[in-house]
């Protein structure tokens, strides 16, 4: 074999409290397609920052084409061709494409030159993008074209990719696999982090799988299966949930011609939403991120009032009540964002239980607050979802995304809601963990309870709903039953790839 | 090379410790101020910090500790559940003024009838009159989305002038000779807030006690504290929890006017005894750097508020028995202030010493 492109060799970070590598070594060549896998907390994040320039290691070494590779700040491993396409964009909503894609230049050459270059390699690699157009009107899908494109123009020798495809249709993934592989052809290594395990058989040439900082095997996508990944990145055998067949009652919420102002200047308005949600029954709710999903839960919970009789619970009018006047007639919500909206980084796990459990759980009388009580709930929250934490004394942004995660769903199944509605339930939660918060819901279904899950897993939404939808610019589409929908399908409901088109220079 | 490292909780020994720390130092960089100003730093420090509790003259300084220390305390402790809850009044000084202005105009009005509802009626105006001043940045806030902090801050300076017209036109003492100022309320037995003037001892020292354990109460145990506190760490997560921000504006404005206005009350009826055009003296702004050196935590602004008046007794005497200026007192003051935000990134923060990360 030729000398790689990137080797890494014994790299070792270790932060207070946790060692988030541990003598991790690894080869990625010229052109090679390589996924880097692991669960949250596996130590993906912090090495990939160590060859971005962010990280510094505590020890171990880096070589990029046969040279000592040890990038002080991102900016050096830029210019030593290191590009990375992170999970959040950083854009700014208020500014046109070119403008963003200049923001990240050193010498950033005159805007109509940029505008040129941004047409030229949206036309070479299929990904079409207007340079004039201000992002904040731009969809996740084109926020993340921007960003490859910015990560294009340096011409980079590696590219590497945090979780792409979370925001993105089948068909945009289509699409971005497309260029991605041109892109591979053409020399440039992609270094490819992600947890959906069929994308990575799909597109990647080798694999390496991390676990609690440590490289614990290497495999080939193509010729592993994705249970067998899976069994390696988590380290036991996976558990699958199960949907049990269970009876469908009557209708407890129904939405009819919910429609609402967007919240904010790049919130989505809701359109004529109407649909009817029975007993027992877990209707998903799939959409690229963006199409009004927040906004859904807002009015849901009662953050965002709307007319009264949009909303009906159990043949009342609820569309004006404030959200613990719904958490008292048994509907629940968990937002998405889990610091600071569904729970307090700064307050203890026993204060985040109070933040929703206090009317369901009489947590306080005439306003006083029963803090023994408070206390036991958030414990029995801890020990019912394997919420890995010392104590309910501990503030909430102690705990991992995963776990915090566990807790914040934990609260509001502990609470025995009639109606539940939870927005990416198990995003960036680890593979077991994600198992068990899904079974929990289905078992809360079997027990008729109404579950509404947002998310924009499809895989997931596959496989816990019995009725699917899904949101498209703020419109909801006729649910249609899970069970026989084809990826196709899903993929039509979610709006297409309407201005998409594939790479059309021959790879 | 000095590193500061995030905690992952906030440390609970350094969240008491740091007012102490800030403390210190202050006495410390004071000492060096006063040893360049050409002042023996132990004797200047200790006539500060000491000389009020524990000189002979002590039992003349103790009582005006408890005067100066009461209205600070009152009024921070109103502040303290709007700043808790990122709500910015800093407009005490002019809710106080116009507290003193209701009460004292309602005492005044009854003059020279005597009963013993006259005092509660005034005690009812002061509140009323600062719960009003601070509704209109409050209003203002919640209805046109205008900035609390600009709004109470521009209303001080319209309360001064409404103070001046007071003492000179309508609450002037008919039988003053034409001198400005109203008629001294602690000569009106009806309408007075002293309970012994000897001691030290008037109403407004029993409001600002019964305040503090209110706060504690209301902070520690009830519902109304945690919405407080939930909306000034997250406010997104104080909405999903069912806080209407507008009326937490308009609670913590009217808690905090309406306890400035108490205070106002309590100082025009007994320790200044007349509405004057110079009545205030920036209780209300000294007050904000007393609910802060007390982590907006009522026990602490109670000891905070104690310090506090001790600076200015003890700068007081370090002025006539030294002869040191003014400025330096109010560096000093500033210092501790400083000195308090500014030791304050340990609670959050751990220092480490040694070599940064390798490269």
């Amino acid at each position: 074999m030729t000398e790689p492109l990137l080797r890494l060799d014994g790299l070792t970070k270790a932060y207070p409290g946790v060692v988030a590598n541990k003598d991790v070594s690894f080869d990625i060549g010229v052109g090679e397609v390589h996924a880097l896998l692991g669960e949250n907390g596996a130590g993906k994040s912090t090495l990939v920052k160590t060859i971005y320039g962010l990280v510094k290691p505590d020890a171990g070494t880096m070589t990029l084409e046969g040279q000592l590779f040890q990038p002080a700040e991102p900016r050096a491993a830029r210019a030593a061709g290191v590009a990375m396409v992170f999970q959040h964009f950083s854009l700014f909503d208020a500014m046109n494409v070119a403008e963003n894609i200049a923001l990240g230049m050193e010498k950033p050459p005159p805007q109509a030159e940029i505008a040129a270059r941004v047409r030229h390699v949206s036309d070479q690699y299929g990904l079409p993008l207007d340079p004039t157009r201000i992002v904040g009107e731009l969809s996740a899908g084109e926020r993340q074209r921007v960003e490859i494109i910015r990560c294009l123009l340096q011409d980079p020798k590696l590219l590497i990719m945090d979780e792409p495809t979370s925001v993105l249709t089948p068909q945009e993934v289509a699409i971005l696999f497309e260029t991605l592989r041109k892109l591979s052809a053409e020399g440039t290594a992609i270094l490819y982090i992600s947890h959906k395990l069929e994308e990575i058989r799909a597109l990647c040439d080798n694999a390496t799988v991390l676990r609690l900082g440590q490289v614990v095997g290497t495999c080939d996508p193509r010729a592993t299966s994705a249970r067998d990944m899976a069994e390696l990145m988590v380290g036991t055998v996976l558990h699958v949930p199960e949907k049990a067949a269970r009876p469908v009652g009557e209708t407890v919420l129904e939405l009819s011609g919910l429609s609402a102002p967007a919240p904010h200047r790049f919130g989505t308005p809701l359109r004529e939403i109407s649909v009817a949600v029975r007993k027992g029954e877990v209707l998903g709710i799939g959409g690229v991120a963006g199409n009004g999903q927040d906004e859904l839960v807002l009015a849901l919970s009662g953050e965002m009032k709307s007319a009264p009789s949009m909303i009906t619970y159990k043949g009342d009018d609820i569309g004006h009540l404030p959200p613990n006047a719904r958490r008292k007639i048994g509907l629940l919500a968990a937002p998405e964002e889990r610091m600071g909206h569904a729970a307090a980084p700064d307050m203890s796990l026993t204060e985040n239980a109070i933040l929703t459990a206090m009317t369901r759980q009489d947590l306080t009388t005439n306003g006083f607050l029963h803090w023994g009580k408070a206390k036991e709930f958030a414990k029995s929250v801890i020990a019912a979802f394997d919420v890995r934490t010392p104590g309910p004394q501990n503030v909430a942004r102690s705990l991992s995304g995963g776990n915090l995660q566990k807790f914040v769903i934990g609260r509001e199944i502990m609470q025995a809601p009639e109606v539940l509605v939870v927005n990416q339930p198990t995003w960036g939660v680890d593979a077991s963990a994600a198992a068990a918060i899904r079974q929990a819901l289905l078992d809360l279904a079997a027990k008729g309870t109404a579950v509404i899950v947002i998310s924009q897993d499809l895989d997931e939404l596959m496989e816990i709903s019995d009725r699917f939808a899904a949101l498209n610019e703020g419109r909801l589409s006729q649910p249609r039953p899970a069970v026989g929908l084809t990826v196709d399908e899903i993929g039509l409901m979610l709006g297409g790839a309407h201005d998409m088109e594939v790479a059309h220079v021959d790879a | 090379m000095i590193m500061l490292e995030k905690r992952p909780q906030p440390s609970q020994a350094w969240t008491y410790a740091t007012p102490l720390l800030a403390v210190l130092l202050t006495m410390v960089c004071g000492g060096l101020l006063f040893a360049a100003l050409g002042q023996n730093p132990f004797i200047t420090i200790r006539t500060i910090f000491l000389d009020p509790l524990f000189s002979e003259f002590a039992w003349f300084y103790r009582p005006q500790l408890l005067i100066k220390g009461a209205p600070l305390v009152l009024i921070a402790i109103g502040l303290s559940f709007g700043f808790r809850a990122g709500i910015w009044n800093i407009g005490a000084e002019g809710q106080y003024i116009v507290g003193a202005i209701f009460g004292a105009a309602v005492g005044l009005a009854f003059y020279p009838y005597e009963s013993f509802i006259i005092f509660p009626l005034m005690v009812l105006a002061g509140a009323f009159g600062g719960f009003l001043w601070a509704m209109i940045p409050g209003f203002l806030r919640v209805k046109f989305g205008t900035n609390e902090i600009l709004v109470s801050l521009m209303l001080v300076y319209v309360a001064e002038q409404l103070l001046a017209s007071m003492a000179l036109g309508t609450l002037r003492n008919p039988e003053g000779m034409g001198f400005p100022g109203s008629r001294n309320l602690a000569q009106y037995p009806s309408a007075t807030s002293w309970i012994d003037q000897s001691a030290g001892m008037h109403w407004g020292i029993v409001a600002a006690f019964i305040a503090v354990i209110f706060a504690y109460v209301a902070l520690s145990r009830h519902i109304f504290g945690f919405n407080v506190r939930l909306s000034g760490q997250s406010p997104r997560a104080a909405r999903f929890a069912g806080v209407n921000p507008s009326k937490l504006i308009l609670i913590c404005m009217g808690i905090s006017g309406a306890l400035a206005g108490l205070a106002g009350l309590f100082e025009v009826s007994g320790p200044a005894g007349q509405i004057s055009i110079d009545f205030n003296v920036g209780y209300g702004f000294t007050a904000i750097i007393v609910a802060f050196l007390g982590r907006l935590h009522p026990v602490g602004i109670l000891l905070a508020g104690g310090l506090m008046a001790l600076t200015y007794i003890g700068g007081e005497i370090a002025q006539s028995n030294l002869g040191l200026p003014l400025a330096a007192i109010q560096l000093l003051q500033g210092m501790l202030l400083f000195f308090l935000l500014a030791v304050d990134v340990l609670t959050n923060y751990r220092v480490r010493f040694g070599k940064g990360g390798i490269v």
